[in-house]
C-alpha cells in the first residue's frame, strides 16, 4: 500500500542483459557452421582438382605415398575406361597383388601388378558380358599399355610433361604422349568467341528490348519464356546442335566436317543467351527511373533514352552479363563434348573440328588411370578452369558491382 | 514573327508519314527482332524434338528395359536411375541449402564478413564449370573419401572406393546447392519484418522465431528450390561422367554403392557411341523428349509457385 505500483520490478543492467541460452547458442552455431560448409566446399574443390595434379609439379614422393595407398585397392580403379567393377566379380585376386606390393618400391609393383589386371580385365567380358556393355572394347589391353606408361612417365620426371605443355599436339596415348594445351586453348577460345558473337548482342538487344520498350504485359511473358530456355539441359543443347544444326548448317555453308567450332559455339550461344539476358536485364532494369525521365523530359525519344542513357548507365551489369556469359561457355562440357567434332586441331578456320579444355576432360578421364601422368594433366586442366571461371565471378562480383553503385549513388 | 515550334514534334525528326520517327522504328524493331529469334529458336528445338521423339514416345518405351544391344526398347532403368539420383541429392542438398539460406537471411549481420564470404562462395559455386564437380567427385569422394571408407570398415575391398549413386548424387547436391539457397533466401525475405518483431516482442527467442515463424513461412520458397534443383540435377550429365553413371545394366541399382543409368547420359552415350546411331535415331530424340518434359514441367511448376510467393509479397 505504500508504494502506488505493487507489482513493479526493479530492472537493472544485470537483469536486463541477455540471458544466456544452451539451445539458442547452439543453434547459431550449428547454423552458421553449415553456411561455412559454402566456403569449404570451394575450396575443397580447388584443394582436390589440384592435388590430383601436383606429380606434374615433380611432387614425385607424395605421389608414390599417394599411389602405394591406392594400389591395395588399385587394380579396380586402373579399369575405369571399362566402367564397371572388376572387384565383385572376382574379390579374391586382391588379396595377393596386395600384399606382394607392401615393402617394394613404387616402380616394380605396378609391374607386378600387369599380369594380374590382365587377368581381371581379361575375365571381364565373361563375367560381365551379359551385366554391363564394356564402353571400351579395347580398354583391357590400352590399360595395360598405360600403366606401362605411368612407370616410364614418372621416372622421367615432371618436367618432360611441362615441355610438352606448349607445344601444339594434344596425343595423350600413344609411346611418346605430349600433352599441348596450345591446341586445346585455341580451341576453347574460338568456340567461346563464336558463341560470345552470337549470344552476346543478341541477349543484350533482348534484354534492351524487354526492360524499356515492351509493355508490363509483354515483360511479364517474354522474360520467362526466355529464362525457360536455361532450363534446357545442355545435353539436349548438344544433341539438337548434333542432330538438326549441324545438317541444317552444312547445306548453307558446305563445310566438310559436320561437327566443328562453329556449331559448338552456335549451340554453346544458346546456353549463354539466358544467363546473359537475365543479369543484363536486372541491370538495366536497376538504372534508376529519374535517368529515364530526365532523359524523355529533355526530348529524347524512347529509343535514343535507352541506347544513350541507359544502356551506358548499365555497361558494368552488362559487362557482369557477358563475363559469366563467357564462364558458362568456358566450362561447357556436354556441347562441347557433341557437338564440336572433338579433334584437337590447330587452325583458324570456325568450320574445323576443334577440342576444348573441358570436352577433354569429359572424354578422357574415363580412360586414364588413377596416378597417371594423362590423369594429373586432364586435373591440372580441371584446375586451370576452376581458377578462370573463379576469377571471372570474383571480376564480375567486385569490380564491376562495385562500380555499378558507386555510379548510381553518384559519387 | 518567329514560327512557333510545336512541343509536341521533333522538327528534325524523319518521319515515315505516320508521324513516327524513322529512326526510332527500327531500333525498337532491332531489339524486338532478337527477342523473336531467341523465342522462335526456343520454339524451333521443342518442335523438332516433339515431332521426332513422337512416334517412339509411349508408355511401353518408359517402362521397358533396352533391348538388342540398346538399339530397341525403353529406357525403364535410366529414368529410376534419375529418379534414384535426384532424390538422394535432394536429401543430402535441401537441409544444407535451408540452413544456409537462414543463416544469410537470419543471423548474419548487415556488414558481416563471413556472411560476405558465404555469399560470394555461394555464387562462386554456381558459376563453377560443371565438369569441375565431377573431378571433384572423383578426386574427393571417390579416391579419398570412398578409399578412406573402405580400408576403415571394409577391409580394403572395393565398395565405395568407385563410382556410384552416392557419389554421383553428392556431386550433384554440391552443384544445385545454390539453386535451393538462393530460393530460399528469396522466400524469407518475403515474410514482413513484423511477424519476426511480433515473435520476438512476446517473447519468443531467436531460435523460437524461426521454427515457428520464420520456417513456416518458407516451405514453398523450399519447394521451389527443391524443384528447381531437382529439374538442373536431372538434366546435368557432366558431374556424373566420372562418378557413377553406367553405359547399360541390366538389372535395377539395389544400393547406394552401385552404378546407375540416367536419362541425360543415355542420350548422350546413343548418340555418340551407339552401335547404330542411325537407327536409334527414334529412341535418342524420344529420350531427350522425356527428359525435355520432365525438366521443363518441373521448372513450370516452380516458376508458378514463385510467381504465387511474389503475389503474397505484394
Amino acid at each position: 500500500m505504500n508504494s502506488p505500483h505493487p507489482n513493479k520490478q526493479t530492472f537493472t543492467k544485470e537483469s536486463l542483459k541477455k540471458q544466456f541460452r544452451l539451445s539458442e547458442f547452439l543453434a547459431e552455431k550449428v547454423i552458421s557452421s553449415v553456411a561455412f560448409l559454402s566456403i569449404a566446399v570451394i575450396f575443397l574443390i580447388f584443394i582436390f582438382v589440384f592435388k590430383e595434379s601436383l606429380p606434374l609439379f615433380g611432387f614425385n614422393d607424395k605421389a608414390k605415398a599417394n599411389t602405394e595407398i591406392q594400389t591395395t585397392t588399385g587394380a579396380a580403379i586402373e579399369t575405369y575406361g571399362s566402367e564397371t567393377s572388376t572387384a565383385d566379380s572376382e574379390p579374391e585376386t586382391y588379396g595377393a597383388p596386395a600384399e606382394s606390393l607392401e615393402p617394394e618400391t613404387y616402380g616394380s609393383p605396378t609391374e607386378d601388378l600387369n599380369p594380374v589386371v590382365e587377368e581381371t580385365a581379361a575375365a571381364e567380358p565373361e563375367t560381365y558380358g551379359t551385366v554391363t556393355e564394356d564402353l571400351n572394347p579395347d580398354s583391357a589391353s590400352e590399360d595395360v599399355v598405360a600403366i606401362d606408361e605411368k612407370v616410364t612417365g614418372n621416372k622421367e620426371g615432371a618436367d618432360k610433361t611441362w615441355s610438352t605443355f606448349f607445344s601444339t599436339e594434344w596425343v595423350p596415348v600413344s609411346d611418346n604422349p605430349r600433352f599441348g594445351l596450345i591446341a586445346l586453348f585455341i580451341g576453347t577460345l574460338k568456340v567461346t568467341i563464336i558463341a560470345m558473337l552470337i549470344a552476346g548482342p543478341l541477349a543484350i538487344l533482348a534484354a534492351v528490348y524487354t526492360s524499356c520498350f515492351a509493355s508490363n504485359r509483354r515483360k511479364e511473358i517474354i522474360k520467362p519464356i526466355i529464362e525457360m530456355l536455361a532450363a534446357f539441359p545442355s545435353v539436349v543443347i548438344g544433341f539438337f546442335a548434333m542432330m538438326v544444326l549441324a545438317t541444317f548448317f552444312q547445306d548453307i555453308f558446305g563445310y566438310d566436317s559436320r561437327l566443328n567450332a562453329f556449331i559448338g559455339g552456335v549451340a554453346m550461344a544458346l546456353a549463354a543467351i539466358p544467363i546473359i539476358y537475365t543479369i543484363s536485364e536486372d541491370a538495366l532494369s536497376s538504372v534508376p527511373k529519374t535517368y529515364t525521365e530526365a532523359s524523355l523530359a529533355l526530348g529524347a525519344s524512347k529509343a535514343q533514352t535507352a541506347f544513350s542513357v541507359i544502356l551506358p548507365a548499365a555497361t558494368p551489369g552488362i559487362f557482369a552479363a557477358l563475363l559469366l556469359g563467357v564462364g558458362r561457355v568456358f566450362g561447357e562440357t556436354m556441347i562441347a563434348l557433341m557437338a564440336t567434332g572433338n579433334a584437337a586441331l590447330l587452325s583458324a578456320n570456325p568450320f574445323e573440328s576443334v577440342r576444348t579444355f573441358a570436352a577433354t576432360i569429359g572424354s578422357e578421364m574415363a580412360e586414364t588411370v588413377f596416378g597417371e601422368t594423362h590423369y594429373s594433366v586432364l586435373f591440372f586442366i580441371g584446375s586451370l578452369l576452376f581458377i578462370f571461371s573463379f576469377i571471372l565471378n570474383a571480376v564480375a562480383e567486385f569490380y564491376v558491382k562495385g562500380r555499378l553503385i558507386k555510379k548510381f549513388q553518384g559519387k | 514573327m518567329e514560327k512557333a515550334i510545336s512541343i509536341t514534334e521533333n522538327p528534325f525528326a524523319k518521319t515515315n508519314g505516320r508521324g513516327k520517327d524513322v529512326k526510332e522504328t527500327a531500333v525498337v524493331g532491332l531489339t524486338q527482332t532478337a527477342v523473336v529469334l531467341i523465342i522462335a529458336i526456343l520454339v524451333i528445338i521443342l518442335g523438332i524434338i516433339i515431332y521426332q521423339g513422337r512416334t517412339k514416345f509411349s508408355w511401353e518405351f518408359i517402362s521397358s528395359f533396352p533391348t538388342d544391344g540398346m538399339t530397341q526398347g525403353g529406357i525403364f532403368p535410366a529414368l529410376i536411375g534419375t529418379f534414384i539420383l535426384v532424390i538422394v541429392m535432394s536429401i543430402a542438398a535441401v537441409p544444407f541449402g535451408t540452413i544456409t539460406a537462414i543463416y544469410l537471411t537470419e543471423y548474419a549481420h548487415e556488414n558481416s564478413k563471413f556472411a560476405a564470404a558465404v555469399r560470394f562462395s555461394i555464387r562462386t559455386l554456381a558459376v563453377v564449370p560443371s565438369i569441375i564437380f565431377g573431378l571433384f567427385g572423383l578426386g574427393f569422394f571417390i579416391q579419398f573419401v570412398g578409399t578412406g571408407m573402405d580400408s576403415a570398415f571394409n577391409d580394403g575391398q572395393l565398395r565405395w572406393g568407385q563410382p556410384n549413386i552416392l557419389w554421383a548424387s553428392l556431386t550433384m547436391a554440391l552443384l544445385t546447392l545454390p539453386v535451393i539457397i538462393v530460393s530460399v533466401e528469396e522466400a524469407l525475405k518475403t515474410i514482413p519484418r513484423e511477424l519476426r518483431e511480433a515473435s520476438l516482442a512476446l517473447g519468443a527467442t531467436k531460435w523460437q522465431t524461426i521454427k515457428h515463424v520464420v520456417f513456416p513461412g518458407s516451405i514453398s520458397g523450399i519447394m521451389t528450390g527443391t524443384i528447381l534443383a531437382v529439374s538442373r540435377g536431372a538434366g546435368e550429365v557432366a558431374p556424373i561422367l566420372f562418378t557413377g553413371a553406367a553405359y547399360y545394366l541390366a538389372t535395377l541399382p539395389g544400393s547406394l554403392s552401385d552404378q546407375f543409368m540416367n536419362l541425360g547420359y543415355h542420350v548422350y552415350i546413343m548418340s555418340t557411341q551407339s552401335s547404330d546411331v542411325e537407327k536409334t535415331m527414334p529412341i535418342q530424340f524420344a529420350t531427350t523428349l522425356v527428359l525435355l518434359i520432365l525438366t521443363l514441367s518441373l521448372n513450370l511448376v516452380a516458376v508458378i509457385i514463385r510467381s504465387r510467393i511474389r503475389r503474397k509479397a505484394k
